[in-house]
């Protein structure tokens, strides 16, 4: 495993913050989108995206690039902020989000966006479209790696524990699932709703490698791609626990702040708690 | 006349296409000796995946291959789709992904296992998708000269292959394209136009129909989306009075689509065979089955002699 020198863990964490402050300006402009699930997902998409993942913003449709799924696609605020950074598209295009005729969708569109590579926002596929996707690799001789990101109340469907199974069965240690844990779904707690326990227990019995971290933690992320990357002969199941609402005091841990937009005073105070960066 | 079963002719064709083009991958969910993939998995093992009674996940894996490059069939009974309808929708016809999708036991072919087995609104749920083309095939012949059409056909496919086996109706020298019907016999007094096994009833039907002074065009419409309208609309203008035929619902099917095109442009005398808006029964045989839920080849010329009559009302 290589050593993620302090600095680099500091610029990703800087990043990870804007990325916040951008999709919940996003999110804030448009009157919609899920401020919760996107606030907890930032550390990680931060990671794949701005260290991790083999890609090119200049060819996005690179055949070798690594490949990200945003299995939760209702984080797409904070994606779309991410990809704008990278340069895949110009980040003024981020105020077009959702606007008719524009290249931003409400979830992500593979058709649409440019590196989004695959069109999410039912939860559930990520991980058997991850299988498909690397089981072509070893067909066509490619050698990119697949990582798909999942929420937790994701884990509750059925067709998520399917395309485990086919993952596990063809030993792809080339996919990586990384859980957003951030225990709060659309309705309430996740473990009022549809318990998940034992999440980490779950993964181990379908065969997967599982490494548990604080999701949160940029160098904890960073640590656990690495080691991924290392596991041989079957996938791995990276379990984050995460905050959701991560960063903003109000929504943090709160159900209603899945899929609510931040009124004036509300996002007032949601910028100037982002701002105070770095954190305690 | 000489019978053969489609399935199987579709079952060799993909292992005799896979031969030609490295890019086509098979997967199928635990039914590959039923759905005659089996030919595909002994000559290709590495491009063949069993993923076991996944269906919604054999539709995301397909999804995934064709992302990568591959060009997927997915396989399974035609009814089980219908348990992976929002992962299709999403992954396949909304993301526009390059899958094939082969619904195999169509209609009442699965006479034998019942009801929850047959499939009435397969073509109606695939219909309605944007980017589905929806294709159906008659006999073994058509079943062999439509599987490289539908890989090399850019886009999601629908292919509804029967368990049965049919009248060969096809000589070799026949060329299948999507879009377009073929025109079996020609006619002047009605049409008669069908899908899949219910094409050769239909022939079968024309010659009765024949021998009471009623010339019908039987016309095979192998794609029931996009659909040939061109030929409908001339078909109606020339004869006025049309029979649609088909293993499936009178609903949302081939008999729902030439009904729009109808009312688009070219209306005409209508009469729909099919399953009507019932559930089915279990049975010994798939001619009898076929022939109790009024798809018989007397229905068949009943409905034309109707159409006739009506089209002078």
């Amino acid at each position: 495993m290589t050593y993620h020198p302090e600095r680099l863990v500091r610029e990703l964490d800087e990043i990870a913050q804007e990325l916040r402050l951008d999709a919940l300006g996003m999110i804030y402009r448009r009157k919609a989108g899920h401020p919760g699930g996107s606030l907890s997902a930032s550390e990680i998409i931060t990671a794949l995206i701005f260290h991790q993942l083999k890609i090119d913003p200049k060819r996005p449709d690179w055949e070798e690039r690594d490949r990200f799924i945003l299995s939760k696609g209702h984080a797409c605020s904070l994606l779309y902020a991410a990809l704008a950074r990278r340069g895949f598209f110009p980040r003024e295009e981020l105020q077009t989000w959702g606007h008719i005729g524009g290249r931003l969708q409400g979830h992500p569109d593979r058709l649409k966006t440019p590196g989004v590579d695959m069109t999410t926002g039912m939860e559930g596929h990520g991980i058997a479209v991850g299988a498909g996707l690397c089981l072509a690799a070893r067909i066509k001789n490619l050698s990119y790696d697949v990582y798909v990101l999942v929420g937790d109340g994701e884990c509750q469907c059925g067709v998520l524990w399917e395309g485990a199974m086919i993952a596990s069965k063809y030993r792809l240690s080339e996919l990586t699932v990384i859980v957003d844990h951030n225990h709060v779904q659309l309705d309430g707690p996740v473990h009022e709703i549809l318990p998940l326990d034992s999440l980490v227990d779950k993964w181990k019995a379908f065969n997967f490698a599982t490494i548990e971290i604080n999701g949160n933690n940029m160098r904890e992320v960073l640590d656990a791609l690495d080691m991924a990357k290392e596991i041989r002969n079957k996938p791995t199941a990276i379990i984050a626990h995460t905050t959701k609402g991560r960063g903003v005091s109000f929504m943090e841990n709160k159900a209603a702040w899945h899929g609510r937009p931040p009124n004036d005073e509300e996002f007032a105070q949601a910028v100037s708690e982002l701002r105070r960066f770095p954190k305690q | 006349m000489k019978k053969m079963s489609i399935r199987k002719a579709y079952g060799q064709a993909l292992a005799d296409y896979g031969a030609e083009n490295p890019d086509v991958a098979v997967v199928v969910a635990d039914v590959s000796s039923s759905v005659q993939t089996g030919f595909f998995a002994e000559k290709f093992p590495e491009r063949f995946f069993n993923v076991g009674i996944t269906e919604q996940a054999m539709v995301d894996v397909a999804a995934g291959l064709a992302l990568g490059g591959m060009i997927p069939f997915a396989n399974t009974f035609a009814v089980l789709f219908l348990r992976a309808a929002e992962q299709i929708r999403t992954c396949v016809a909304y993301a526009n992904t390059n899958v094939k999708l082969v619904g195999s036991y169509s209609g009442l072919s699965n006479f034998k296992d019942g009801p929850t087995h047959h499939v009435e609104c397969d073509i109606a749920v695939m219909r309605s998708m944007p980017n589905m083309t929806v294709v159906e095939v008659a006999d073994a012949v058509e079943a062999r000269k439509m599987v490289p059409a539908v890989a090399e056909h850019e886009g999601p496919v629908y292919l509804r292959v029967s368990r049965t086996e049919v009248p060969v109706l096809f000589d070799e020298g026949y060329e299948v394209k999507i879009g377009k019907a073929a025109v079996l016999r020609d006619g002047s007094d009605v049409a008669l136009i069908a899908s899949g096994v219910m094409v050769s009833r239909c022939l079968e039907a024309a010659e009765k129909l024949a021998k009471e002074g009623i010339d019908a065009y039987v016309v095979d419409m192998s794609t029931i989306k996009p659909l040939d309208a061109e030929l409908v609309w001339k078909l109606a203008a020339e004869t006025g009075a049309l029979v649609t035929a088909e293993d499936h619902s009178i609903i949302g099917g081939l008999g729902g689509a030439v009904a729009e095109a109808l009312g688009a442009k070219c209306p005409a005398v209508l009469e729909r065979i099919g399953v009507r808006d019932t559930f089915t029964e279990t049975s010994l045989n798939y001619e009898e089955l076929l022939d109790h839920y009024g798809m018989s080849v007397k229905d068949i010329v009943e409905a034309a002699q109707r159409a006739v009559k009506r089209k002078d009302q």
